[in-house]
């Protein structure tokens, strides 16, 4: 609802002759279904209408940044798993290419196109469960089961290539912790062969659903000033018509060899979100065909990078040299130079980004996780004062948050 | 020339205190504390950096001269390029620097993320309250001084206190780093043990 719809208040209506009332506080959360894990909004209300929302955070605050610079560079590419966890993979790629950024190493082609093809497909489960739990709070819940159908053929694809199906650990400085498994690309393809027409039976249930398009055209509209000036990334930025995607616009990890269309909105409300996550799946479909088409042979991980990236298992066994190297890669962690280094990844919730601060040695000193989630749910006072609060569930599903991530 | 050097090159032709700062990837200054709302500004507005994408605390240990360093990175949505401002704060402390607030309503949780983890005060800004941690902690958990396990602490509510008997305990097992430097510290105090242990095969039992 607009704000100059909302009632005025109350000390005006009693002024005009009306009736007294007051305001209602209402704490929504922590564990309210629509706050996607443990968010909480202490709302004051003028009967429906929101007056005040004050986002309360911290109820995942596990210390990540902290816990950094108490380990190795490797050793913390498991918390990563756990910032989006909707997108783990994204989330290993983006810290490994920071710390690579700090040691000024590039990783092979082979290793990059993994990045890339893992990277999308986690784009596409992440937003897939986004699209889903946006459908349940507005309620169209057929949704969900579809594209949780989806999201666990994904889920077997990553089990095959990294061991796992959730926290998957796959990156490490310098390359991955396996070869892709023979095979593996071609049932890539097949998966993106049978989900384009999914993914057009997902979207229709809810294009032109006529609950979701009332619930969510002209709700939460967000400028493009102001998702400029919030600090707005991904879908929630593209959204409002600002056509800012790091693939393109700073290319890391062989983005620029593929061809893709970056989506923006035009009205930044929570329907041209939606649409924008609804495109950005085809755009992921392309350039996982794209990557797997070419798909490079040679290494998979630095070969020249010694004080990096441990050596293979079976030389660590048999060779006396890789075993001094293993041994000191594993205890004191791969040797970085002094300096500093920011890098942003274009992740499925917006540019995750790692400032890290080293003075040399295998432990940073500092590792700021600059999360998406976390300025994207900044803009959350000003989106929903003079919303309904049913309106609020609607803005909270479109900003597809993570707490995780938010949290830290 | 790209544009974020000519931009820091034009804000160090106009303000003395603003010097190089070694980086490893993008352009980088460091701006004295009392030009620093000035030089932000100048960046949003003639130099087109207007998105403000992070800001972060850095604790360079205690006794460190300065102590506390602001570090924030701007991005330009036009020429799609990084710049680093770092300030110092003056005060080790009580440090403190101008809250950027006014120049981009997304530096508000920022700020209090930076407040929250180093007790950085931001001096303008509207709300400067804690944000992961609870109102009412009274550590500052990213400094360097603050240990990893965490420290036991009280919760603020006495009722929720006298209800639950539950507070804010530090982690069942001490460590960490979990890293060996070489010759740097002894492993095995940084190995994971229980916290009550008040032995080890190297300090005697006590009593004993």
């Amino acid at each position: 609802m607009p704000a100059e719809h909302a009632f005025p208040d109350s000390a005006a209506r009693a002024a005009a002759g009306g009736f007294e009332t007051e305001k209602m506080s209402l704490s929504m959360g922590p564990s309210h279904p629509s706050t996607h894990g443990v968010l909480r909004i202490q709302l004051e209300l003028d009967g429906e209408v929101v007056t005040r929302a004050d986002p309360v955070i911290g109820y995942l605050h596990r210390g990540d940044e902290k816990i950094a610079e108490n380990m190795t560079y490797n050793q913390f590419v498991p918390y990563t798993d756990r910032l989006d966890y909707l997108a783990p993979l994204a989330n290993n790629m983006a810290y490994a290419i920071a710390v690579e950024r700090l040691a000024k190493l590039e990783v092979p082609p082979r290793c990059q196109a993994t990045r890339v093809i893992t990277a999308e497909m986690a784009r596409i489960s992440a937003h897939l469960l986004g699209l889903g739990a946006f459908g349940i709070d507005v309620g169209a819940w057929s949704v969900f089961m579809y594209s949780f159908t989806e999201r666990e053929k994904l889920y077997r694809l990553f089990e095959e290539l990294t061991g796992a199906r959730f926290t998957t650990s796959y990156a490490r400085i310098g390359g991955s912790s396996r070869d892709v498994p023979e095979g593996w690309t071609g049932r890539v393809a097949a998966f993106c062969e049978q989900f384009l027409p999914r993914l057009e039976e997902i979207l229709n249930l809810l294009t032109r659903s006529k609950i979701f398009v009332d619930r969510t055209v002209g709700i939460g509209v967000i400028s493009k000033e102001d998702a400029i000036a919030y600090g707005l990334t991904g879908p929630n930025l593209r959204g409002s018509g600002v056509p800012l995607d790091l693939r393109k616009d700073r290319p890391y990890c062989g983005y620029e060899q593929y061809e893709f269309d970056v989506p923006v909105g035009t009205r930044g409300d929570g329907y041209d979100r939606y649409l924008v996550r609804g495109e950005e799946m085809r755009q992921s479909v392309r350039i996982i065909r794209q990557a797997i088409a070419k798909f490079p042979s040679g290494p998979w991980y630095a070969e020249d990078a010694k004080r990096i990236f441990a050596p293979p298992k079976d030389k660590v066994l048999t060779s006396m040299e890789e075993l001094i190297q293993n041994f000191m890669i594993v205890t004191e962690g791969p040797q970085m130079p002094a300096g500093e280094v920011y890098f942003e990844a274009e992740n499925p919730k917006g540019a995750l980004g790692f400032y890290i601060v080293s003075k040399g040695g295998g432990v940073p000193w500092r590792l700021k996780i600059r999360a998406p989630s976390f300025c994207n749910l900044s803009i959350l006072p000003k989106l929903c004062v003079g919303a309904m609060v049913s309106d609020v569930v609607a803005i909270l599903g479109s900003l597809d948050f993570v707490m995780g991530e938010c949290d830290r | 020339m790209p544009r974020a050097l000519e931009a820091l090159a034009a804000l160090k032709g106009r303000w003395a205190g603003v010097a190089d700062r070694a980086s490893l990837d993008h352009p980088a200054v460091n701006v004295p504390a009392a030009d620093l709302l000035a030089v932000l500004k100048s960046l949003k507005e003639e130099h087109g950096f207007d998105m403000l994408t992070d800001v972060s605390g850095v604790d360079w240990a205690a006794g460190a001269r300065p102590r506390f360093t602001v570090v924030y990175h701007l991005f330009s949505t036009r020429s799609h390029e990084y710049v680093r401002i770092a300030a110092d704060c003056a005060d080790d402390a009580a440090p403190e620097v101008p809250s950027a607030v006014g120049l981009w309503p997304g530096a508000d949780w920022h700020e209090r993320e930076a407040f929250d983890m180093y007790g950085i005060r931001f001096s303008g800004h509207p709300d400067l309250r804690r944000i992961l941690m609870w109102e009412g902690y009274p550590h500052y958990p990213l400094r360097k001084d603050f240990p990893l396990a965490g420290i036991e602490t009280i919760l603020p509510d006495a009722e929720v206190v006298a209800e639950t008997k539950t507070g804010a305990i530090a982690a069942p097992m001490m460590g960490g780093p979990f890293v060996a430097h070489s010759g740097g510290i002894n492993l095995t105090d940084a190995e994971p043990r229980a916290k009550d242990e008040s032995w080890t095969e190297r300090r005697p039992k006590p009593g004993a």
